[in-house]
């Protein structure tokens, strides 16, 4: 037995003040390029928490605790997306010390807002204003951690939805699938009753090709979905593209909806570069 | 010989987002403190541009998951100026009952889960529940009000949908909002006796003469808007800005500096707030806050944590306030017809100043964004803070002194995710 496992065991037996217990599994949160909201989703969970602390051990969560435990990791959510060289290496360090890794949020799982810079004009960035350029060192990309290392199972949402975040722990500590459905927000308005914004209103919605999560939020504030839990399974979105350009969608726009918080989700990439194509053809 | 220490904490912890602390101590003097921020750039300014002035509040929200209200509200209003809206009557009041629900959860958040444990030797909230349930429980609690305000009027905690360049996409009844004011009520006296209780905590010794920068309006506590004052002379509009203060770029920070222009460094936030806007505290927090502490002024930033309790007294006043003559307006928005122009907005975010310019065309598409978050305009004062109060602590091991600055960087509940995504991009090729 090294040190450190010493160390823990001491402190596990410490905390479970004499009684016994079956030894709790470890839990890592890290974090990379990010906002910190998805992370945050976990202490959002205001009547949960202190049972979720109950059930795995908090073994490293710098948001939340200055106290480290070394892995290995039992269950490690990664928040956040790769956009520089040292995170690139980071990440292969973290997936060697855990047993099972979760992605949760847009950044993580598909590279998120962040990687609007991937569609952007990279000379002309380099072209613009900043005082000391060598201080900075990035990546040309933001891209997923799923593009770097295998990934157990990816949550998407921006930010996740934290009962769906509960759900995927505890499927974790009884050994089962999470039960996350991947249908679209589109039924998540049909179950709730909501009426279609696209129907009646002529409101352009990402629902049909959008990954279900949030509950129909944007319908039921009579707005249009953004899509920022990303592409449902197998969205259609040609479809979706040409009945937004039938309710009077720009090219631009439609480009737009797709190259947006999940601008680098393969199906919501492709189709913002068709909309992207046809606005070039137009324009000569 | 001499004989050097140096302190250094890798990974700050409790805190939104990725810093470091390094202090170098020589004969008993400390000669460096820098706080070196290495959170990735994302460089939302850059991609503003090309974007319709109508994204820029869900776009801006994703900066910050523990303050997107500062940033939606910054943009809005400075597009609401460009296109000549005004947001007014009861669409204010619900943005300002919005905000402070998010004055209520990321204070709540900092006080009880991310601050107080320092006070009481503990290394997070929830080692220090086992022996301090009922602080920690109660903590949770009036977080959890602060979310709801933000659930019901937003849409969700974490980047709510419901904000709009004009408005809101849709309004909450009266009786959606009265249904919030019971939880509201409990909070208003559960925060005032968590000032209470929070006041015996000890306290270290430790006062400097800070130049303290807010907003400021005649006739509330400033949240949405007002002159940006300041202690030591500062009384500006928000688009006088720039002649006040400047960014500097520095090498251990991935995050501006922001200094004013004459006199350097400059606080923002609680503190600032406190200072230069008591007599516009609700009735309950002034009294709250003479009663318990921190008392009319307040310049020791560890007592921040105090004066987030009486903001937090002063929020749940406020909403129920708000809720209480709240009359649903008749449209949940007010057009905002595109034309060319450059606005400013600046609001009060719960760490401090939000300051965004934008410019749009004539087509509405943003050409140019620049924004100003808190934590960088804190961040020369943190390591002036760091400077003086490991001077005064050097005797301290360096396990105690680590973990007592790290409390003193914790005293400005630095949202560093925030403070670092507005550089240009500089490319390393992969």
């Amino acid at each position: 037995m090294n040190p450190n496992s010493q160390q823990s065991e001491a402190r596990r037996k410490k905390t479970q003040r004499g009684k016994t217990r079956r030894k709790k599994p470890k839990l890592a949160v890290f974090k990379f390029a990010s906002c910190d909201g998805c992370q945050l989703s976990l202490l959002d969970c205001e009547d949960e928490l202190l049972a979720v602390a109950d059930a795995v051990e908090i073994a490293y969560f710098p948001e939340a605790t200055r106290a480290t435990v070394k892995g290995p990791y039992d269950l490690t959510l990664v928040e956040g997306s790769i956009t520089t060289p040292h995170d690139a290496e980071r990440i292969h360090e973290i997936r060697r010390k855990s047993r099972v890794l979760i992605t949760i949020g847009a950044c993580a799982t598909s590279g998120g807002i962040q990687a609007l810079r991937n569609f952007a004009n990279v000379n002309a960035f380099i072209g613009a204003v900043y005082a000391n350029p060598a201080y900075i060192e990035t990546l040309r990309t933001s891209t997923a951690i799923a593009d770097h290392v295998p990934v157990d199972f990816q949550l998407n949402g921006c930010p996740i939805d934290k009962y769906q975040l509960l759900e995927v722990i505890s499927a974790f500590l009884h050994g089962r699938k999470p039960n996350v459905s991947p249908h679209s927000v589109c039924m998540e308005c049909k179950l709730s009753g909501t009426a279609c914004v696209m129907v009646s209103k002529g409101t352009l919605c990402m629902g049909p090709v959008t990954h279900a999560g949030c509950g129909a939020l944007c319908p039921r504030f009579n707005r249009g979905c953004f899509g920022c839990f990303g592409p449902k399974e197998t969205p259609n979105t040609a479809s979706a593209a040409a009945t937004f350009r039938e309710l009077g969608a720009t090219d631009a726009e439609i480009e737009r909806l797709f190259r947006s918080i999940q601008a680098a989700a393969p199906a919501f990439h492709e189709e913002s570069l068709i909309a992207e194509r046809a606005q070039n053809t137009n324009h000569g | 010989m001499a004989k050097s220490r140096t302190i250094k904490v890798d990974y700050l912890a409790r805190v939104e987002g990725e810093g470091a602390l390094h202090i170098r101590i020589k004969d008993g003097t400390v000669t460096d403190a820098k706080l070196k921020i290495f959170e990735p750039p994302r460089f939302f300014e850059a991609f503003l541009r090309g974007r319709d002035f109508k994204e820029a509040p869900d776009i801006t929200a994703r900066i910050c998951g523990i303050c997107p209200i500062a940033y939606q509200m910054s943009s809005s209003h400075a597009m609401e100026e460009i296109v000549g809206a005004r947001v007014d009557g009861s669409l204010r009041d619900l943005r300002h009952l919005l905000y402070c629900g998010e004055w209520i959860e990321s204070h709540a958040l900092h006080v009880f889960m991310l601050h107080a444990p320092d006070f009481l030797g503990f290394e997070d909230a929830i080692q220090m529940a086992r022996d301090h349930p009922e602080l920690v429980k109660n903590g949770l609690r009036l977080k959890k009000a602060g979310n709801t305000i933000m659930q019901v009027v937003g849409g969700r905690e974490v980047h709510p949908i419901n904000v709009r360049v004009g408005g809101f996409y849709r309004v909450p009844t009266v009786a959606e909002l009265a249904a919030l004011r019971p939880e509201l009520e409990w909070g208003l006296g559960a925060s005032i006796e968590a000032l209470e209780a929070l006041s015996a905590l000890p306290f270290p010794e430790f006062e400097r003469d800070y130049e303290f920068v807010a907003l400021r309006e005649q006739d509330e506590y400033a949240i949405l808007g007002g002159r940006i004052v300041s202690n030591k002379g500062v009384d500006i509009p928000i688009e006088a800005f720039d002649d006040e203060f400047e960014e500097i770029h520095v090498a251990h920070s991935t995050s501006l500096h922001g200094r004013h222009r004459r006199r350097g460094a400059y606080l923002v936030g609680p503190l600032a707030r406190f200072n230069l806007n008591f007599e516009m505290l609700s009735p309950e927090a002034q009294r709250a806050a003479l009663k318990f502490g921190p008392g009319r002024t307040c310049n020791n930033p560890f007592k921040s944590l105090l004066v987030r309790a009486v903001e937090l007294v002063h929020a749940f006043e406020t909403a129920i306030r708000l809720i209480d003559r709240y009359e649903e307006p008749s449209q949940p928005s007010v057009p905002v017809p595109p034309r060319a122009g450059v606005g400013y907005g600046c609001t009060e975010a719960p760490r401090g100043l939000c300051w965004h310019r934008y410019e749009i065309d004539d087509e509405g598409i943003i050409k140019d964004a620049r924004i100003v978050p808190p934590t960088s305009q804190n961040q020369a004062c943190i390591e002036e803070d760091m400077m003086h109060f490991a001077g005064e602590n050097v005797t301290l091991s360096d396990d105690e002194l680590q973990w007592k600055c790290e409390q003193g960087i914790r005293n400005y509940d630095p949202c560093i995710s925030c403070s670092c995504h507005f550089l240009n991009l500089t490319v390393d090729r992969d």
